[in-house]
């Protein structure tokens, strides 16, 4: 039995309209997909475990540390958004140095583990680009190398394959689950497409309503006819 | 092809008048002010004017630097801290200074660094026994960065506030420090706004007028501008001036050639995406609310100062002064004739670039396209004073010069408010031309019904922005009627302005801040109207 990543115990976050509130637990290592109409509260539920979000109540437990009170960056967690993950006006190398030292001090073994990321998704010898001129995979690629020299256990991506065309998400697939196979870290990311969970996906988190409808196994998800909201998702009529 | 053939014609003639009534105005000025010079030239470059230039060039490089740096720590405070009550009131108090009159903030500000003001109580309070003066080179800054200083933050807010959201979270998540968001994040950005904000603030005050009339102390802090007005009306100096005039319009220039090297001031636009959040905020909030403070004193005190010793003057007395009332009158009129006349010659600037879209149009019609707008901007080149400098020795062979002063004065007025009526008017009729011009010729909606069912409804808003700046602009000013002023005709300013020298200080306080109310009553609502909504942070 593997170790709880993530664990939500009574969250509650109240917003002037609406409140949401999360319960759950995620092992370590595993492959997640967050899915759900739009107001469901998937950003929220990333917010709350990256820390841009305190909850009114509950604890929010990573690794078997309780994060009440501790900033976004003292958690273990890496965060990758849809889009403006890198910022336009520093190369390449510089974007992804920032997750070795925020402010940007890099040694020689530094820029080597940079250097490395870059290889490693497929980007080698981009290192001085400004991200402006890259693709949108492209891009994407530079954030996941700025994740993986960061070396936090937990990855979050906040709807990673929204801005890309079919082709590019099967091959940005196919890349997060070798650099998870490698890593060994756990896995959520924000999605709309039935495809990425069978795809990446082991379980999948249903929200709607601001509260999680349902934590089951991905291929039990994907074969589901109900409820309506699910069926919706799926693209099938209720039956 | 968005214009009807008729409507062409219209437009191209219009612009034809505008052009021609601009250049023939600031035309004959500067050909009388090039007849004045003959002979007149090489003995007069003396040390005079060489300390006059130096100074000049001093105060504004000084003036703009102070801005800027000031400017970006208090940018930075109010982009980090986005939810504090009396956020929005900030943001309308930096919009304050850049309505005001230069003259009534002159007089604010002596009432609070002058000899009697608060600063210099404080200072003996703290036992300094030499109190600032704010006569000089220190008040003339004073001044420049009371008016500057908030523009600049503000567009240095506008673009710190583009930034995408995503960087901030980003920023926390990696766990940057200040320095580090200060040097990666923060400074690229306004780093990237300077030039060109410095750019407009050196050309303000390069071009000061007013503040260092009132606030320069005698020949060794004196500007170009003000040391042309001396020569005219004290030292009844023409040739002088005309040097003086043809050294202020070769600085600008300079200036100007040097501002487009630099390139525009930004923009304040809309913020894109959602919604922005500073994680960085909270731990910063002591600091930022220091800067903030400051920043308040130093901008809403000289204002206070004002309301407070205005109110103090005998208003029954001065309601019924019929010298008041006259300069009222007087001051009204101008500026509404000068602000209907500027937005006059702003509409074919305005309208006929967009002729040019046509793959037809020819050859004259593209030179206009191109001059027009050039003309919007010529009185940056040749300042109001030596453009009023240049009607004085026109008119005053013809005997008493204050009968034209009126319409010289309404002119230059126009003049000088065209680049602000322009650069409101021209965004919006681009975005009005996308939206309708296509719809409008399709339905055969042309000329007088385009005009009273299409454009003038959706254009409403910017045109009485643009009006009531122009009002205001005019209202305020003294330059020209400086050089113009003489028995029987005064405006509001003027009033002011001889009150101030006749020590008169409860009169002028009273003045001072009726024409205040009368020109931030014009230019809030549209500074208050362009800021944008901010929205507390959604989910």
């Amino acid at each position: 039995m593997p170790d709880i990543a993530v664990a939500l115990s009574g969250v509650t976050v109240c917003f002037a309209e609406k409140r949401l509130s999360f319960d759950c637990t995620i092992p370590e290592g595993a492959a997640v997909a967050v899915a759900g109409p739009s107001g469901a509260g998937k950003s929220t539920l990333f917010n709350v475990i990256a820390g841009f979000e305190t909850p009114a109540t509950g604890s929010v437990t990573l690794l078997g540390k309780d994060m009440a009170g501790r900033d976004p960056a003292e958690r273990p967690v890496s965060i990758v958004f849809q889009d403006n993950n890198l910022f336009a006006h520093l190369s390449v190398a510089d974007n992804v140095g920032l997750g070795i030292d925020p402010a940007l001090r890099l040694d020689a073994a530094a820029r080597q583990r940079v250097f490395a990321a870059l290889a490693r998704v497929g980007l080698g010898g981009h290192e001085r680009r400004l991200p402006g001129p890259l693709s949108g995979g492209e891009r994407q690629r530079v954030a996941l190398a700025r994740a993986l020299v960061r070396r936090r256990p937990i990855l979050l991506l906040d709807e990673p394959f929204a801005a890309l065309d079919p082709a590019m998400r099967a091959e940005m697939a196919k890349l997060l689950s070798e650099l998870r196979a490698e890593t060994g870290s756990t896995m959520l990311f924000i999605t709309h497409q039935p495809e990425d969970i069978a795809r990446l996906a082991e379980r999948v988190l249903f929200l709607e309503d601001g509260a999680i409808l349902l934590d089951e196994p991905a291929g039990d998800f994907l074969s589901r006819r109900a409820p309506p909201s699910v069926a919706r998702f799926l693209g099938r009529g209720p039956v | 092809m968005i214009f009807a053939r008729a409507e062409r014609r219209a437009l191209r003639a219009a612009g034809g008048i505008a052009l021609g009534f601009v250049l023939a105005f600031v035309g004959v000025a500067t050909a009388v002010l090039l007849a004045h010079a003959d002979g007149a030239g090489a003995p007069l470059l003396d040390a005079y004017i060489w300390r006059v230039a130096r100074f000049t060039l001093l105060q504004a490089t000084l003036s703009t630097v102070l801005s800027i740096v000031l400017a970006i720590p208090v940018a930075r405070a109010l982009a980090r801290q986005r939810a504090f009550p009396g956020r929005v009131w900030l943001l309308r108090l930096s919009a304050v200074p850049l309505g005001l009159p230069a003259l009534v903030a002159a007089l604010g500000i002596v009432e609070i660094w002058g000899r009697q003001g608060v600063v210099n109580d404080l200072l003996r309070l703290a036992g300094l026994s030499s109190p600032v003066s704010v006569y000089g080179l220190t008040g003339i800054l004073i001044a420049h960065v009371f008016f500057n200083m908030p523009l600049a933050a503000r567009l240095m807010l506008a673009a710190l506030d583009r930034i995408p959201a995503e960087y901030w979270l980003t920023a926390a998540n990696l766990g940057m420090g200040g320095g580090a968001t200060f040097r990666l994040i923060e400074w690229p950005v306004i780093r990237r706004v300077i030039p060109g904000i410095a750019g407009l603030v050196f050309m303000l005050c390069a071009a000061s007028f007013t503040v260092v009339l009132t606030l320069g102390g005698g020949p060794a802090a004196t500007t170009i501008e003000v040391a042309i007005y001396q020569a005219l009306r004290f030292d009844f100096d023409p040739p002088r001036a005309v040097l003086l005039a043809f050294l202020q319009i070769a600085v600008t220039a300079s200036l100007m050639s040097l501002v487009a090297l630099l390139g525009r001031p930004p923009e304040e636009g809309m913020t894109a995406g959602r919604a922005i959040r500073r994680f960085d905020g909270r731990r910063r909030r002591l600091g930022d609310a220091l800067v903030l403070v400051l920043f308040t004193l130093f901008t809403a005190a000289p204002l206070a100062a004002t309301v407070a010793s205005g109110l103090a003057a005998d208003f029954g007395r001065l309601a019924l002064d019929p010298l008041l009332h006259q300069a009222l009158v007087t001051s009204l009129a101008i500026s509404f004739s000068s602000a209907s006349l500027s937005l006059a010659i702003a509409l074919p600037i305005v309208l006929v670039p967009p002729l040019v879209d046509a793959a037809d149009s020819g050859a004259a019609t593209r030179l206009m396209a191109r001059a027009l707008p050039t003309m919007g901007s010529l009185i940056l080149l040749v300042p109001p004073v030596v453009v009023a400098t240049g009607w004085f020795l026109v008119l005053r062979p013809l005997g008493e010069t204050g009968r034209f002063a009126p319409a010289v004065i309404t002119v230059i007025n126009a003049l000088m408010a065209l680049p602000f009526v322009v650069r409101v008017l021209e965004p919006a009729y681009r975005t009005h031309l996308a939206r309708t011009a296509r719809l409008a010729l399709s339905l055969g909606v042309t000329g007088r019904h385009r005009l009273r069912w299409i454009d003038l409804p959706a254009l409403k808003k910017p045109f009485l922005m643009a009006f009531a700046f122009a009002m205001a602009l005019s209202l305020g000013d003294l330059g020209a009627v400086a050089i113009f002023g003489a028995d029987g005709f005064v405006t509001l300013p003027w009033l002011l302005f001889s009150r101030m020298a006749s020590y008169r200080t409860a009169d002028a306080a009273g003045i001072a801040l009726v024409l205040g109310v009368l020109c931030l009553l014009l230019t809030l609502p549209s500074t208050a109207a362009d800021r944008r909504r901010q929205g507390p942070a959604d989910a």
